[in-house]
């Protein structure tokens, strides 16, 4: 007798674990409110990326058409793998001494792994990171950035 | 009031008048075959659809719904890429079994739609022993399957057409029992007799407690016939890729897909046939007022509303519940379903003969 | 191979599992030798990802070797950073300010809860149950929209410096944790209702899969997996790193073994990190985040070992160094290493399908085997 109570007893509990899992899915196919998808490429106009997100380097310029960059090269010796070359000239200063500035700031983003450690190295604030994620291309060597915008020089002040 | 009786006998009668007696027969036969066949594949289509819609919301998702209006026209593009992908046959395989099994498959699905009574009136074949006939043939769909595992020559394949074959002999049990306990009440094999006697009311609420319980293990037995989770370990994804269907691709991966889901159709109308009246409208006892009132409902609409019920029953089976063990599934079978149903049965013909039913 | 040959007998039947297989997470390639269902030996195959990182880091520096660590063990990525920075400390004896300690603590705690989210998600997946898989992704979002926030980044957040932390957390940080506590608080239970208690899901998990507690002391596994068979080896608790020695949490111990010990212990590990998380989100204190520290860092001559608790065990760095900018020889203890090792002793007499299960609750994150 006892048997059969146990055989009556598992059965039941079984059933009943099984609904209360049906009951959940069931709760939730019901209730189309909680489907959290975001349909991406329809959004992108209401798509806001969080502003630290590590999307891709680029160098600030301003309205003149300005930078920071002092060619210093302290994010190309802290950049794990040779992501960054900094390529220099020598410019004149007005009292005539030769100064070293940025000639190009070559970027390789098919290399970056966007640990963020050039932009702390950087001591003018001179980087920061994008928020743009669409990166595919279908010509590799559009991958090889030259951050630097064509005809910009460096900001008065910036040492 | 709509009814398809009346198409079929306009149909009947325009046919008669034009040609004599043997082509009638000859270009019905052609009808009828081909409307199963288009049945077949639309069937195919919409049931694949439902069953990633259903899923998807269940996972707090949105299912297809890019290609066509909702997502309508996404088995539409499936079935175009299927037919257009190519039909590899690996090196070793035995040629004629690998080319053979999904035919088997697939016609001893299109072979159970006969018996079948979509609407009042509208049965293919109305064969006295209806029931008897669709239990039988369905167990012949083992065959194409341990045909698909051995002739693939993998030995994924063939664990996994092993594992299916012992599944749906031993499932064949329960729900033979559990249809046998109907056909007690009802007291005839034959489909429209069946749907007939329903109509004061559909058995599982004129059953009461044992009709109940025979339903119960009817859904669980025929959810472990068609290989469907929880008991899909003949096609357990995440353990053997995809089992005894590993090594098709092509149209023929595409007629085992689509026999998996007539399948299903078909033991659900089974099911509604036998425990929910078939096309019988719901009938209160002797309340005519309410019985006219649901009869404005076509019949058609009662049938294909009461097995995609069970259908989404099925289906919300498979998206809740993990996968049994073979040797769990088969300990389920032995030393549950079987006992207990033979005891229902025992309490069913208690109940039949001394008239304690509605 | 020889071996394998001649423990075959006749009628066994040699599968390959992997490497691309949807349940062994990541490439892993199993060699079983079955009679009928039942498995007679599991062979692991490694190397399908080895990278060779411990040999990079013999040309980076200090700064720049942690980064990589994030990409062994890719869901406890905060907490491999942070036994790095803590290694890389004590070679440089420097002491952290109290705001990056609870800093740190927090940001280890939200990874052990995302990883655990995702381990729970994959197991009911590799068991049959498909939907809590997206149920689990749903509240691992709210984590890592957290991460987005202050880290900037969701999977590999390069975070920890050997210092203190790289950069403030976000004024909108606290807001955004209290909230996901209360979210998962609930969802937790839900968690339970859904697979815990279900009775398919227990008899595929009890008695699968037993692991002695000798047994697991002497194949060296370490965190959930050993701690199911009664080990005490939680080394928050053990040896107290950062402010673990000051919170009230409790060490997740199970005296089953089995696969749904192991699965039980996760789920109780979940509720403990909650836990910490609460106690500490409203007493961060102020102050600096990250410690001054020279412009180019080098360790004096020695060897340096220093171990944290990830989701998966005991990860352990340990540093040669000759005194130089670059490491001499850095060696990575990866937990999942030693918890595969005991596999084949689990896994034998069981079925396939038992196998699968026995790995879900192993939690193994390839990557961090292959290094």
């Amino acid at each position: 007798m006892a048997f059969l109570k146990d055989y009556i007893s598992e059965v039941y509990q079984g059933v009943r674990s099984l609904l209360k899992g049906m009951k959940l899915t069931g709760y939730y196919f019901t209730h189309r409110k909680e489907i959290i998808t975001q349909q991406y490429p329809d959004n992108r106009a209401e798509m806001k990326l969080a502003e630290r997100f590590r999307g891709e380097v680029v160098m600030k310029h301003d309205e003149h058409n300005e930078h920071a960059c002092t060619g210093c090269t302290a994010c190309e010796l802290a950049c794990p793998n040779a992501t960054i070359k900094i390529i220099t000239k020598f410019d004149t200063t007005p009292e005539g001494k030769k100064k070293k500035a940025l000639d190009t700031f070559i970027y390789h983003l098919e290399l970056c792994t966007m640990c963020n450690l050039c932009i702390e190295a950087c001591p003018t604030d001179a980087i920061k990171m994008a928020q743009s994620f669409e990166h595919s291309v279908t010509d590799r060597s559009k991958l090889t950035k030259k951050l630097n915008n064509p005809g910009s020089k460096i900001r008065e002040g910036v040492e | 009031m709509f009814s398809i009786e009346n198409i079929t006998h306009s149909i009947d009668a325009w046919l008669n008048h034009a040609l004599n007696p043997t082509m009638v027969v000859l270009v019905e036969s052609l009808i009828v075959g081909i409307s199963a066949i288009t049945l077949f594949a639309v069937l195919g289509l919409v049931l694949v659809l439902m069953e990633r819609k259903v899923s998807a919301y269940m996972q707090i998702r949105l299912g297809p719904n890019r290609v066509g209006p909702g997502g309508s026209m996404q088995t539409v593009a499936d079935t175009l890429k299927l037919a257009m992908k190519e039909g590899l046959t690996p090196d070793g395989a035995d040629g004629f079994l690998f080319n053979l099994a999904p035919y088997i498959v697939i016609s001893v699905a299109m072979l159970i739609l006969a018996p079948i009574a979509f609407a009042k009136g509208f049965q293919i074949w109305d064969i006295n022993i209806g029931v008897l006939y669709v239990s039988a043939v369905s167990s012949l769909s083992v065959i194409g399957i341990l045909m698909a595992g051995w002739a693939s020559n993998n030995k994924y394949s063939l664990l996994g057409a092993m594992r299916s074959g012992a599944q749906i002999v031993s499932y064949e049990l329960s729900a033979g029992l559990s249809i046998l306990s109907m056909i007690v009440l009802t007291g005839s094999l034959r489909i429209s007799d069946i749907v007939a006697s329903q109509e004061n009311g559909w058995w599982i609420f004129k059953g009461h407690i044992p009709a109940v319980i025979s339903f119960i293990i009817f859904i669980i037995a025929v959810t472990a016939e068609t290989n469907r989770a929880p008991f899909d370990l003949a096609e357990a994804e995440s353990e053997l890729t995809a089992g005894f269907h590993t090594e098709y691709s092509g149209m023929k991966f595409a007629l085992f897909f689509l026999a998996e889901y007539v399948n299903i159709f078909i033991v659900c109308a089974i099911g509604a046939t036998l425990f929910l009246g078939g096309w019988m409208p719901l009938h209160i006892g002797h309340w005519t007022g309410f019985n006219h009132v649901m009869d404005y409902i076509p019949s058609s609409l009662w049938f294909l509303g009461k097995t995609f019920v069970l259908i989404f029953l099925m289906m919300w089976f498979r998206w809740t519940f993990p996968r049994l063990r073979i040797d769990q599934l088969l300990n389920l079978e032995w030393k549950y379903l079987l006992p207990i149903s033979m005891f229902n049965l025992l309490l069913m013909t208690l109940i039949a003969i001394k008239g304690w039913h509605f | 191979m020889i071996e394998e040959i001649s423990t075959t007998e006749q009628g066994d039947l040699v599968v390959n599992l992997g490497p691309q297989h949807p349940s062994t997470h990541g490439v892993l390639h199993l060699v079983i030798t079955l009679n009928g269902e039942t498995i007679k030996k599991v062979e692991p195959h490694l190397g399908y990802i080895h990278r060779s990182i411990e040999k990079m880091c013999e040309s980076l520096s200090y700064r720049q070797f942690i980064y990589v660590t994030s990409r062994m063990d890719y869901l406890s990525s905060h907490i491999n950073n942070h036994g790095c920075a803590l290694c890389v400390e004590k070679g440089l004896q420097i002491e952290i300010p109290p705001r990056a300690r609870v800093i740190r603590v927090l940001m280890d705690e939200l990874t052990r809860l995302a990883s655990h989210q995702l381990w729970w998600g994959a197991m009911a997946m590799d068991v049959g149950a498909l939907t809590p898989f997206f149920h689990a992704f749903r509240e691992r979002e709210a984590i890592n929209e957290i991460m987005e926030e202050t880290c900037g980044a969701r999977l590999t957040m390069n975070y920890m410096v050997p210092g203190g932390v790289m950069i403030d957390l976000h004024p909108n940080f606290q807001r955004r944790t209290k909230e996901f506590i209360t979210l998962f608080r609930s969802k937790i239970d839900e968690y339970d209702e859904l697979v815990t208690d279900n009775v398919i899901f227990k008899s595929r998990m009890e008695g699968v899969g037993y692991l002695s507690r000798e047994d697991a002391i002497s194949y060296g596994c370490s965190g959930p997996t050993a701690r199911a068979s009664g080990v005490s080896c939680d080394i928050r608790k053990l040896a107290p790193y950062e402010v673990y020695g000051q919170l009230a949490f409790e060490e997740v111990i199970g005296t089953g073994g089995d696969c749904y010990a192991r699965y039980l212990v996760r789920m109780q590990e979940m509720r403990q990190s909650l836990a910490i998380i609460e106690q500490l989100i409203d007493n961060i204190p102020e102050g600096e985040f990250q410690a001054k520290t020279k412009a180019v860092l080098k360790l004096p001559k020695g060897e340096f070992y220093s171990r944290v608790e990830t989701a998966r065990g005991e990860f352990g760095v340990y540093i040669v160094s000759e005194g130089g900018m670059t490491p001499y020889r850095i060696k990575f203890r990866s937990p999942g290493f030693s918890n595969l090792s005991a596999l084949d002793h689990m896994a034998r007499g069981h079925k396939i399908g038992d196998l699968v299960a026995i790995m879900g609750t192993l939690d193994l994150v390839i990557p961090d085997i292959d290094r």
